[in-house]
């Protein structure tokens, strides 16, 4: 008996999990179900069944150029998260293995900046951005998307260094290792899966990030978030291109990720489950 | 050669001394064990060697040359972790090739002396195996391993056999005793464990609070311990201590009596004392009693002695193996 309880329990649970699952999916499935649709099928109403037209698909590339903006995604994402890389590796290094009485205090500071609104400061830095000629500019942007992730990718990185035991490099040291050798052949090998998923991550932030992105381009450094924004146009809606440019804005990232889920939850749930 | 001489070492985390101020002479080959209670300073000593930790003043020299200011790897040691410390990416053959490439052997020179080492430390057959997959007691033949293959002049173990089931610790000690024997190497040996200290040492360093409170071979701490500190730290079970009267009666402030040392008789003794508990192992007994006028006291009996808890017993201490200690707790010479 009570294994038929936990059977039927287990169903229910199973059932309820699916229907969260898809509830939380379904946005982005009628996206992809609304941009195979004709532009008339889409402002109709509620049809999960499309025509299978790919004619948006083929109007937004005409229109405004998929590839430019993907370009400048890939561009942007992956060179201000390796700038962040650059600058945080060092940071959390230090911190994770030589810290100070003010180390945890560095770190609450850095986190601290992520808890501004962004919306707040805005202004002055559009003003600094218009001034020195980086508005639009992709050096401007990377900068740009680097300072924000940097606080979680040094923060990322400090809980993995701090999980390499301080041993392990003492040893290296008594086995006649250089400071370099150790680098090149103790610590960095060690440290490889804990960069690369925080590189991993950063890089879906960055290339998810729109607030700045879209307030400080205008063509030439857009992403894809300014790529779907201009689909929301002046000229009114057009739910099925602008379906199709969205579809086309979260594929790379979304194939990214898939490929990458177990470096990916185990950078997200580091340190939480030891 | 691996001489090593501390001259008026000092070390200080700011305010905190931990050694107020320490010389010791270890000669080349011996097996040296630092042993003291947790926080005595014996493992800051041992990384001071190393040079894993400065110096806040005085000199270490190794075979007479001053080394205080050299880094870990131009001292010529080698160092045994509590943790192992291995390294988990690199094979169990890497791990012990680790210190001859950085030495820059030739690939040949190093594979022959990685399987040298496996040879002698039973890991043949794990050689390319990560740690991750090994047992406690391999993943510390490892590490010896790593420290045997680089031929260094001497050995530092950091409680190495602290993370093994007592089963494994007796067998290691053997190993590691043995090694000793076969290389004839120097070896400072860091424990808080007495027994692996008197099993092991040819020289035993008692430490207290950052101070040598005495140092000397197994026996010679045995029979002839300099304080009251050494007396009760070496010796298992420990050496009975003695205040008051009984102690006043040989002019001592504290006598001590060994559990050995104290006859047991079921019929007419010194004391008269009842039995609390009596631990039978079977080739000895260890009795725990309560003594009329003296207090609890610790009796090593023969394993027939036959006698259980509530029962009478009296006791006679060997009076020639009675140890008399002052005011200051330093050891009064034979009156």
């Amino acid at each position: 008996m009570a294994r038929a309880v936990t059977t039927q329990h287990k169903t229910i649970v199973t059932a309820a999990a699916w229907i969260v699952a898809l509830l939380i999916f379904f946005p982005i499935l009628y996206t992809i179900i609304t941009s195979f649709k004709s532009e008339q099928e889409a402002i109709q109403g509620f049809n999960l069944i499309p025509s299978g037209t790919t004619e948006s698909y083929a109007e937004v590339q005409a229109q405004s150029g998929y590839f430019h903006f993907f370009l400048n995604s890939v561009i942007l994402s992956v060179g201000s998260t390796i700038l962040a890389l650059i600058i945080a590796i060092p940071a959390a290094w230090s911190m994770a293995f030589s810290p100070t009485r003010r180390t945890k205090d560095v770190l609450m500071w850095m986190l601290s900046t992520k808890m501004m609104p962004a919306v707040a400061v805005l202004f002055p830095i559009y003003l600094i951005f218009r001034d020195t000629g980086l508005l639009d500019s992709r050096i401007g942007l990377m900068i740009m998307l680097m300072l924000i992730n940097l606080p979680i990718v040094v923060w990322m990185l400090y809980t993995y260094f701090r999980e390499i035991p301080g041993e392990i490099l003492e040893a290296a040291r008594m086995d006649g290792a250089s400071l370099w050798n150790e680098i090149i052949y103790v610590l960095t090998p060690m440290a490889v899966p804990g960069i690369a998923s925080t590189m991993l991550l950063n890089i879906i932030l960055a290339w998810n990030e729109a607030f700045w992105t879209i307030r400080l381009t205008t063509t030439e450094a857009a992403p894809l978030t300014a790529f779907i924004s201009s689909f929301s146009s002046p000229q009114g809606l057009f739910w099925a291109k602008l379906s199709a440019a969205s579809t086309l804005a979260i594929a790379p990232i979304l194939i990214m990720g898939w490929f990458s889920q177990k470096q990916l939850v185990r950078g997200l749930t580091f340190g939480a489950v030891k | 050669m691996g001489q090593i001489a501390l001259r008026n070492v000092n070390k200080s985390f700011g305010a905190t001394i931990i050694i107020p101020n320490i010389n010791l002479d270890i000669e080349d080959g011996e097996f040296v064990v630092f042993v003291g209670p947790s926080g005595c300073g014996k493992s800051t000593l041992l990384r001071l060697i190393a040079g894993l930790e400065d110096t806040t003043s005085g000199t270490i020299q190794i075979d007479g040359r001053d080394v205080t200011n050299e880094a870990p790897a131009k001292r010529k040691l080698a160092m045994v972790f509590q943790s192992y410390a291995l390294y988990p990416h690199m094979t169990v053959a890497k791990n012990i090739a680790f210190p001859l490439k950085m030495a820059g052997e030739s690939p040949e020179v190093i594979d022959r002396k990685v399987k040298d080492a496996a040879r002698v430390l039973n890991l043949t057959n794990y050689l390319e195996r990560r740690p991750g997959q090994l047992s406690g007691g391999q993943r510390q033949r490892v590490a010896i391993g790593r420290a045997i293959v680089r031929q260094p002049s001497a050995f530092l173990f950091d409680e190495p056999l602290s993370n093994l089931d007592a089963a494994l610790r007796g067998t290691m000690r053997l190993e590691i005793s043995e090694l000793h024997n076969q290389l004839k190497t120097t070896m400072i040996y860091v424990t808080h464990d007495q027994v692996e200290a008197m099993t092991m040492a040819d020289k035993i360093v008692v430490l207290n609070a950052g101070n040598v409170e005495q140092v000397g071979s197994p026996l010679e701490l045995y029979n002839r311990p300099k304080n009251l500190f050494v007396a009760g730290f070496i010796g298992s079970p420990k050496m009975n201590l003695i205040e008051g009267a009984p102690a006043a009666r040989h002019g001592a402030r504290t006598i001590g009596i060994r559990p050995e040392h104290l006859n047991a008789s079921k019929a007419s003794g010194e004391w008269k004392a009842r039995v609390g508990v009596a631990e039978h192992l079977g080739s000895d007994t260890f009795l725990h009693v309560h003594a009329d006028g003296v207090g609890p006291l610790t009796v090593r009996a023969g394993g027939e002695i036959g006698l259980d808890h509530g029962q009478d017993v009296y006791l006679t201490p060997d009076l020639s193996k009675l140890h008399r200690f002052g005011d200051d707790g330093q050891a009064m010479l034979a009156a």
